[in-house]
């Protein structure tokens, strides 16, 4: 940009605007997350004493087959329902992007309502409809309770989980679509159709190829916040539906083993860099026109 | 007689129809499900039985659950006022001057953005716990202070982002056209950046409050037993059973949450449809 200041001219100015925000970030961001570091690679010396020892023992115990099975478990978890979101999400901002203006705001306010209500309330919401005496089941019966459709037991089960992942986490895919779709060169596709293919075959040798980059920030956009999920799998979950991010808050809260957990959450941390990393470097590869 | 969709007009086809108001069924049904049974006369929430405020009643008789929505909202505000400073100052710091490291600093500032809550809400629980200790028994609202520091900490980067993006439709010859007329360099700030950003201040402001708000994990790590928020006060009430009382906590909530949602979408809509002067 062309009229930027060069920070030595106007040094004070410099420091008073960028001091506090960037003194805040260090002191109430990076030394935290600097001490969960430091911690994971500690010891429980007391009760309440920790010992930066610098072992590698709590990585390794995160490495435990149980351990292991709930970091598998939680990435299968966020993988299905981020595809799931994909698939939903996909029509969805098509039509937006394609809708007539006035509906096409409505229609993006739509989406983005619920992203912007408590996450705590929208989980809550879900459990009056998926309990056993819940609104489905009474859906279901009375609509095949003839063909002996009993109520299904949704709550407290993988399947429970995996709808409240996609309930809260839709729009976090439906945005970045959108932008990316509603950006396509729209003669593209009316080239395909000329020349004689459908429809569908137009979206998806057109369209979907074109999309890749809205795709790719829509899949890591849902991935983040999926894997890091808590809500969900705690008040919607069973026994055996614990993500990692409960595998954390009971290290904290109740296990006691902050070492242990400082780990476990830095693992989860490892992951989203990775993840942000790797879509930085694909989007250089992939130089916008 | 309705005229044929045209050939892109995939709004308008009924797949795509069919796709499109699932969706937002899927979406909303559990919201409106949620603020119906608030007004059922029923302590079993399944089936509807006949209108009642009751509910209402009973959620502001409930003197914690108030106590909890008092300090969430105090919270809220306090979040809302530091972020709205803390992330102009970085927005126009980041866009005003030119030095080394700006992109080191500007990728800092979107990690509370992506890092995962549970990390976030656990160093600020062993950083409460065991560097910054926050003073405990202070009068109220001070005992909140742990909470809004951990807040802002993840807020006001998204604020910088939203002033960011406004900041991008200024027109630089403003300011120095400000400064010709013999405006020194914080007076063309604050009488010509500062009036433009306008809008995004607006929005930025409802964001924070928004996200403040609506916090339960990060909460959840930094409350204390005298400090609880009202996300962590439903969340315990949750857990024991589910009681109309939260409906109608929730409903209220909803609504509030709505009204700032259109006033923000509103104000961001006109900040960006403005081209620059």
């Amino acid at each position: 940009m062309a009229n930027e200041l060069d920070w030595h001219r106007n040094k004070s100015g410099f420091a008073a605007l960028l001091g506090p925000p960037l003194g805040w970030f260090l002191l109430f961001f990076a030394v935290p997350m600097a001490v969960v570091w430091a911690y994971s690679f500690g010891t429980n010396s007391g009760i309440a004493d920790i010992e930066i020892s610098g072992t590698f023992a709590n990585y390794a115990r995160a490495l435990e087959p149980l351990y292991l099975g709930i970091l598998g478990k939680s990435l299968a978890f966020a993988a299905l329902a981020t595809l799931i979101c994909l698939i939903v999400a996909f029509p969805v901002a098509l039509a937006i992007s394609f809708a007539p203006p006035q509906l096409k705001t409505w229609l993006l306010i739509g989406v983005m309502l619920p992203f912007w209500t408590n996450l705590l309330i929208r989980t809550y919401a879900l459990i009056a409809i998926l309990r056993d005496e819940g609104l489905l089941n009474m859906a279901l019966t009375s609509a095949f309770g003839w063909a002996g459709v009993g109520p299904l037991a949704i709550m407290n089960s993988n399947m429970a989980v995996m709808i409240g992942l996609v309930y809260v986490h839709l729009p976090f895919m439906v945005l970045p679509l959108y932008a990316a779709l509603d950006r396509l060169d729209r003669s593209l596709i009316e080239a395909a159709l000329d020349l004689g293919a459908g429809h569908v075959r137009a979206i998806f040798t057109i369209v979907v190829p074109l999309a890749v980059p809205g795709i790719l920030s829509g899949l890591l956009l849902t991935f983040i916040p999926v894997l890091g999920s808590y809500l969900a799998p705690d008040l919607l979950g069973g026994p055996d539906s614990q993500m990692i991010a409960n595998v954390i808050e009971r290290q904290f809260k109740r296990a006691n083993d902050w070492p242990f957990g400082a780990a476990l959450a830095f693992l989860l941390m490892y992951l989203t860099l990775f993840g942000i990393a790797a879509q930085a470097m694909m989007q250089r590869k992939r130089p916008v026109d | 007689m309705r005229e044929e969709p045209g050939l892109l007009d995939y709004a308008r086809r009924w797949p795509l129809r069919l796709m499109v108001g699932t969706t937002f069924v899927f979406l909303y049904a559990p919201l409106f499900v949620l603020i119906a049974f608030s007004f059922n006369d029923s302590r079993r929430t399944a089936r509807w039985v006949g209108f009642t405020l009751d509910w209402y009643k009973a959620a502001f008789a409930d003197r914690e659950l108030i106590a909890a929505l008092g300090n969430s909202l105090t919270i809220a505000a306090a979040t809302t006022l530091l972020s709205l400073i803390l992330g102009t100052l970085a927005a126009i710091a980041l866009w005003r001057f030119r030095f080394t490291g700006r992109a080191a600093v500007d990728g800092a500032f979107s990690l509370p953005i992506v890092a995962p809550e549970i990390c976030m809400g656990v160093a600020m629980l062993i950083f409460f716990a065991r560097v910054l200790p926050w003073p405990v028994g202070l009068p109220w609202p001070l005992n909140l202070g742990a909470i809004i520091i951990a807040h802002v900490a993840f807020a006001f980067p998204f604020v910088a982002v939203v002033i960011r993006a406004r900041l991008a439709s200024f027109n630089r010859e403003m300011e120095e056209a400000a400064r010709d007329l013999g405006a020194g360099p914080w007076r063309a700030l604050a009488d010509v950046v500062l009036p433009h950003l306008g809008p995004a201040l607006v929005a930025g402001a409802l964001l924070a409050f928004t996200l403040s708000l609506d916090d339960f994990v990060i909460t959840f790590f930094t409350a204390g037993p005298d400090t609880v928020t009202f996300p962590v006060k439903v969340y315990s009430m949750v857990r024991f059973s589910v009681t109309p009382k939260v409906n109608a906590i929730s409903t209220l909530l909803l609504v509030i949450t709505v009204i700032l949602t259109f006033i923000a979408l509103r104000l961001q809509a006109r900040a960006t449809a403005e081209k620059p002067a």
